[in-house]
């Protein structure tokens, strides 16, 4: 029962993780039609930047306010670089999606690199405040806090996408056009602020998961972007391309199963089996549901 | 989607008519086998290109550089079938290639079989494991398609490094056991049988493709690239067209893994990252998407230049650079991804592109003076 209670919740922090990420992606696809391949960088980039400032702000003490500031700058640059690759990138390209598919996979090739040229290959400590690494004790399960921050994080973010989508204009502009875009483009209303915005969100939302993604595993390093994207990607998927319900609920179901799978199948001597179940999901979805569970129709 | 693909590529084959096509067949194969006569005396030259190639050209470590790069070259041309002519955007091409090299690998190490056994299995498997992944993966199309391939890429790069059958040697990879195989192919001074294997690879997946692009069901590769639905209309069901152009390249993917695992002389899990699919797609859109010869010249300058690079890199001129220089420069990725986005946005046509630019223009009148012109070939 105790392993059972910490898997769970490790699966859901896990969960919280995936989310994060794939919130922006499934947005930007859904609004513009764009897979983007960069979306690991924007997570890289956070992490790497929370880390960066981190390192200097030691006046401050190491205690829950340098993290929180330290997210926060991270957070910024990450939005700021994602908004900058829509306007000077992804802007110039309208109505060419490969190209566009393209660009991004171009852009997390050299982003990627860039940051191995910088930093090195090599992974590196993530500081977060000593109650993070701290376990509480749930059922008898002694879970470490940084889990149900990620979950927090997660939950905050869904229930704040849920209420700009619901209640802002600029939320409605996003979701009509994801609707119909060449319809609010017709009634004359600027489809491209929304694009940046919502790149801009994705950045954040990535940006975050990143340093998160520090805080859950103490280090990080240049290619975690990339790891977590293929995952961030099968559950935008499995969700349905443009739900943000449907992401949060694959999310959950993907980072339970992955950690289910990858714990019991130990006892048969087969490691990784949760992340080779997960993929198999991802392909018995699109065949019996191609539109995901939660997706508007085909794309 | 497949409109907005329109941008990408330029067509020099299929315009010109069957007629053009048969009368200058001969003709036009002239240049390819005055390439491929240059590239097989290679190894009996002792030039030395300075800046270029690090020694001479018949010594082993520039003839081990030229086969990666035949082999990456046809490896790309491979994918070009995919994308470039028939349209479908796979991530997961890696995967065919990567299972060549390890079944291969697998066969000679764990097993214990002859080369010949090994690549017997692997050309079985090879072909099998496309019917079966094509026909489930071809059943959603655009980016869903994108996405399945990925995820069975996904699935075999981590069955790779997790290991669990104990076959693949997980992140170490697995060395070839190279006493069980035939002599011309083990040690250094016998690169160049290697070399001629893969320039042999190389010259069989160009005549394939070109062979299989100019046949019926090549065309109709090209109508479903042009537009899938019109294809339905006149009649044709796309699904089996789709999966003889998936079969197809990831076939001879799997065998250049074969001649690559020999190059290299083990398998690594590097090849079957997400990652690597990427690259082969930067080779082909470099070279130029949907030409044959584009995506063959993408490849093999992009693994030129990805090898090269870091050692130009650590040569003085750029060590002297101040920090914030010299270090990106170093990451041979950030100069070829930076590129990959140029190209994509300024050159979409990619290197084949080029010719119908202003450049291109003046060169080819430049060698339209040494080579009859064929008509009609540039209106596409």
């Amino acid at each position: 029962m105790t392993t059972f209670v910490l898997l769970t919740i490790t699966g859901l922090g896990l969960a919280g993780l995936y989310f994060l990420v794939a919130s922006g992606l499934s947005m930007i696809f859904g609004l513009m039609d764009v897979l983007n391949f960069a979306h690991g960088v924007f997570l890289t980039v956070g992490a790497y930047m929370s880390w960066w400032i981190a390192e200097r702000l030691t006046f401050i003490g190491s205690g829950t306010l340098r993290f929180v500031v330290a997210v926060a700058f991270g957070t910024l640059v990450g939005a700021a670089v994602a908004a900058l690759v829509e306007l000077v990138f992804i802007r110039r390209l309208y109505g060419n999606h490969v190209g566009q598919i393209l660009v991004t996979v171009g852009l997390a090739l050299a982003g990627t690199a860039l940051i191995r040229a910088i930093w090195t290959p090599d992974a590196r400590t993530f500081p977060s405040p000593t109650w993070m690494g701290e376990t509480t004790s749930v059922l008898g399960a002694a879970i470490p806090n940084s889990r149900f921050v990620a979950i927090g994080t997660a939950v905050a973010l869904y229930v704040g996408l849920r209420l700009f989508l619901r209640h802002t204009r600029y939320g409605l502009v996003v979701r009509a056009g994801v609707e119909n875009r060449p319809m609010v483009t017709a009634l004359g209303i600027n489809v491209t602020q929304a694009f940046t915005l919502v790149f801009a969100i994705g950045g954040i939302a990535a940006a975050l998961g990143g340093a998160l993604t520090g805080a859950y595993f103490g280090v990080i390093d240049p290619e975690m972007g990339g790891r977590l994207l293929i995952f961030a990607f099968i559950v935008v998927i499995i969700g349905g391309l443009g739900s943000l319900r449907g992401a949060a609920i694959a999310a959950v179901l993907v980072g339970l199963l992955q950690q289910y799978a990858n714990f019991y199948a130990l006892d048969f001597g087969l490691s990784g089996l949760g992340d080779l179940i997960v993929v198999l999901l991802l392909a018995v979805v699109l065949l019996v549901r191609p539109q995901g569970l939660a997706g508007k129709a085909a794309v | 989607m497949s409109d907005d693909l329109d941008t990408v590529r330029r067509d020099p084959v299929s315009d010109p008519g069957q007629q053009t096509a048969a009368r200058s067949g001969w003709a036009r194969a002239i240049p390819a086998i005055v390439v491929v006569a240059v590239l097989a005396a290679l190894p009996f030259m002792s030039v030395r290109i300075p800046v270029v190639f690090s020694g001479e050209l018949s010594s082993p470590g520039v003839l081990n550089l030229l086969a990666l790069c035949l082999v990456f070259g046809a490896l790309a041309l491979t994918y070009d079938l995919l994308f470039g002519f028939t349209g479908l955007l796979s991530f997961g091409h890696a995967l065919y290639f990567a299972l060549g090299v390890y079944v291969t690998a697998i066969a000679v190490t764990e097993f214990g079989w002859s080369l010949l056994a090994a690549v017997g299995l692997t050309m079985v498997v090879g072909l099998i494991v496309p019917i079966v992944l094509g026909a489930i993966s071809l059943r959603v199309g655009d980016i869903a398609f994108a996405m399945v391939t990925l995820a069975f890429a996904q699935a075999g790069h981590i069955f790779v490094m997790r290991d669990p059958l104990r076959l693949t040697g997980g992140e170490e990879g697995l060395a070839l056991a190279y006493q069980r195989l035939p002599g011309i192919f083990v040690g250094v001074f016998n690169t160049k049988y290697v070399y001629w294997l893969a320039l042999g690879f190389a010259v069989l997946v160009y005549v394939v493709s070109r062979w299989a692009v100019d046949s019926r069901p090549g065309r109709i590769w090209q109508a479903i690239r042009e537009n899938e639905q019109r294809v339905e209309v006149i009649g044709l069901e796309p699904y089996g067209f789709k999966l003889a152009s998936f079969v197809v390249s990831s076939f001879l993917a799997a065998l250049g893994g074969v001649v690559y695992v020999l190059l290299v002389g083990g398998a690594h899990p590097g090849i079957t990252a997400a990652t690597f699919t990427l690259t082969l797609l930067v080779m082909v859109v470099l070279g130029g998407t949907g030409t044959l010869w584009g995506a063959v010249l993408g490849g093999v300058l992009y693994t030129y230049l990805n090898n090269r690079l870091v050692s130009l890199s650590n040569s003085a001129t750029v060590q002297d650079l101040p920090d914030v220089l010299s270090r990106p420069l170093s990451e041979p990725l950030f100069i070829l991804g930076a590129l990959f986005v140029v190209l994509v946005m300024f050159f979409p046509g990619g290197i084949a592109g080029l010719r119908d630019t202003a450049v291109g223009d003046r060169l080819r009148r430049l060698l339209g003076r040494l080579v009859p012109a064929r008509e009609g070939a540039d209106d596409g």
